[in-house]
């Protein structure tokens, strides 16, 4: 199983669905294992009362169907589908509106979802949703990419609160595919999944959809940043460090 | 999703050696031996995996174009398909010597001299040379750890001027730190056609880039570009130097363009204002519950 996994680390993330596949096929008994394990694309249903898509995910589903943040119905309906109480509903509700807002900020464009569930623990779980398709055709207003996707999970952990403190546990799994291909450049393509984790012990004075909006922000711009240190500065360090800076920099603009 | 009964269809010999060389093709650069094991383990058949290996690794050395220590501190070979004499055996033009190659190791077991029909006519091999050099001045500046050959891949037994010939340039870099769980690779390949007729040279180049990061996750880097040139026929040494600087300019110029690509990935400068969406949010609807139009 571990060398399953290890393949998965390995083999390119745009051939995943191809490496997993046959991986199942070697090894059917670890089917669930393997399925649970590894990172696949977000999925995406149409509430059919609000015509708003929402995500679908683990922690959304029960049995086979799938509750909109929106309506909170099942798709397909389902009696006694699991619910949310009423008020960690509402701030299921109002974290679905905020993080539309951050989202299309940052993403100008694209789909969000925000579930929530009580744990065992009298505290909660929240898992924050992103789904953002960069290609012309698709929801990005500055589709320059051919074909770009940046699908985001946060889950973040809530422990009960104690003299106004509370515990946040996020983990973080990205993935993201950014190709392009023309005439000029040739072809480019960076993919694949990153997760990490983030602990936090916050004041709740500003409540926790505030404590929580901030670690997933202060999470993506870290991921973003390893991104653009690992592969375009790494790469940039491990072929050609002795260039001389002259050629380079006069070729190109510094950021402004 | 529902649980379902693993169906119990055992996969042929055949399909499990197809799927071992999917997996070992696909390895990045610097990291087959290590897809190795896993593959071994996860397939459990090694009469499968052994067929595998030896249909895979000779392609996959080849396509990645590893530089392999001859025995004896004799120097170094590349493994590239300009170089296959036969199929384990591979030329070094640089110092006239064959290695013998075990690619599934990916080691060289034996060395010997490259015979006269091996190697280029003397009228050829002063192009070849004076244009190796020219390279390796070159690489040894921009790549850490970049190796390159020169090859003749058309008309090595020209004995003077009349006719075309072919040389390629391959240049290969890899920096590889499983530890880290970074590795990368630089490799580029130029043809350059000697064009006797025209007196020009015709030159072809493909550039591919590839990192692997994988310490939190499995990101990958791959990116390819082709490009063309043409410049005078002159001398072995002038055509050499004409040479070089047309590569250098043409990859210098291709690693700044995937400066560029940087800027795609979405990025903004300023924070989201959660404290007051969430304020402006709360006393919208206060105001609507209240009845009071804002």
């Amino acid at each position: 199983m571990e060398a399953a996994l290890g393949l998965m680390r390995r083999m390119p993330p745009k051939h995943s669905e191809t490496a997993l596949s046959a991986l199942l096929s070697l090894l059917p008994h670890r089917s669930s294992d393997l399925l649970s394990q590894v990172d696949q694309p977000l999925q995406v249903l149409c509430d059919i009362d609000s015509g708003k898509e929402f995500i679908l995910c683990e922690y959304n589903r029960d049995a086979d169907s799938y509750r909109s943040p929106w309506s909170s119905k099942y798709h397909p309906p389902l009696e006694d589908g699991t619910q949310p109480s009423s008020e960690l509903r509402k701030l299921e509700i109002e974290a679905n509106d905020i993080f539309a807002i951050y989202r299309d900020q940052y993403y100008e464009g694209g789909i969000s979802s925000v579930y929530m569930w009580e744990d065992d623990n009298e505290g909660f779980v929240a898992c924050f949703l992103i789904k953002k398709d960069g290609s012309k055709t698709a929801h990005g207003r500055r589709g320059y990419l051919e074909e770009g996707a940046w699908d985001a999970i946060h889950v973040i952990e809530v422990g009960p609160e104690e003299d106004g403190t509370a515990h946040y546990c996020l983990t973080s799994t990205v993935m993201l595919s950014l190709t392009t291909d023309d005439e000029s450049s040739g072809t480019f393509s960076l993919s694949g999944s990153i997760r990490r984790q983030m602990n936090m012990d916050l004041s709740i004075a500003e409540g926790h959809l505030c404590n929580m909006g901030r670690m997933i922000e202060e999470m993506e711009g870290k991921l973003r940043n390893s991104l653009d240190q690992v592969y375009f500065g790494k790469t940039k360090e491990m072929v050609c460090t002795l260039r001389p800076p002259a050629e380079i920099t006069q070729m190109r603009m510094p950021e402004s | 999703m529902a649980e379902e009964e693993a169906p119990e269809v055992e996969l042929s010999g055949k399909q499990k050696k197809e799927i071992a060389k999917w997996f070992l093709l696909n390895s990045p650069c610097g990291e087959i031996q290590y897809v190795a094991k896993d593959v071994r383990s996860v397939l459990n058949d090694d009469g499968a995996y052994d067929e595998a290996a030896s249909e895979a690794f000779p392609t996959y050395n080849k396509a990645q174009m590893i530089c392999l220590d001859l025995p004896r501190r004799m120097g170094e070979v590349l493994i590239t398909s300009f170089g296959e004499l036969e199929e384990n055996r591979f030329l070094d033009p640089r110092t006239a010597q064959v290695g013998i190659v075990d690619h599934v190791k990916q080691v060289c077991t034996d060395v010997r001299p490259a015979t006269d029909e091996e190697l280029p006519s003397p009228y050829i091999e002063e192009f070849r040379c004076a244009l190796d050099a020219e390279v390796l001045k070159y690489v040894g500046e921009a790549y850490p750890k970049g190796v390159c050959s020169v090859y003749c891949t058309k008309g090595k037994d020209l004995e003077g001027p009349g006719s075309d010939f072919e040389l390629a340039v391959v240049i290969q870099a890899a920096r590889n730190s499983p530890q880290n769980f970074c590795t990368g690779s630089w490799r580029s390949v130029w043809n350059i056609e000697f064009n006797d007729d025209m007196q020009v040279l015709e030159i072809r180049g493909q550039m591919q880039v590839g990192a692997h990061y994988f310490e939190e996750g499995n990101v990958q880097l791959d990116a390819k570009h082709e490009c063309k040139d043409s410049t005078i026929l002159q001398s072995p040494e002038d055509s050499a130097i004409s040479i070089a600087s047309i590569i250098r300019h043409h990859e210098t110029e291709y690693l700044g363009s995937l400066e560029d690509l940087r800027r795609k990935l979405p990025v903004t400068r300023t924070l989201f204002p959660w404290h007051n969406t969430l304020q402006f949010s709360l006393t919208r609807d206060i105001s609507k519950e209240l009845g009071i139009e804002k």
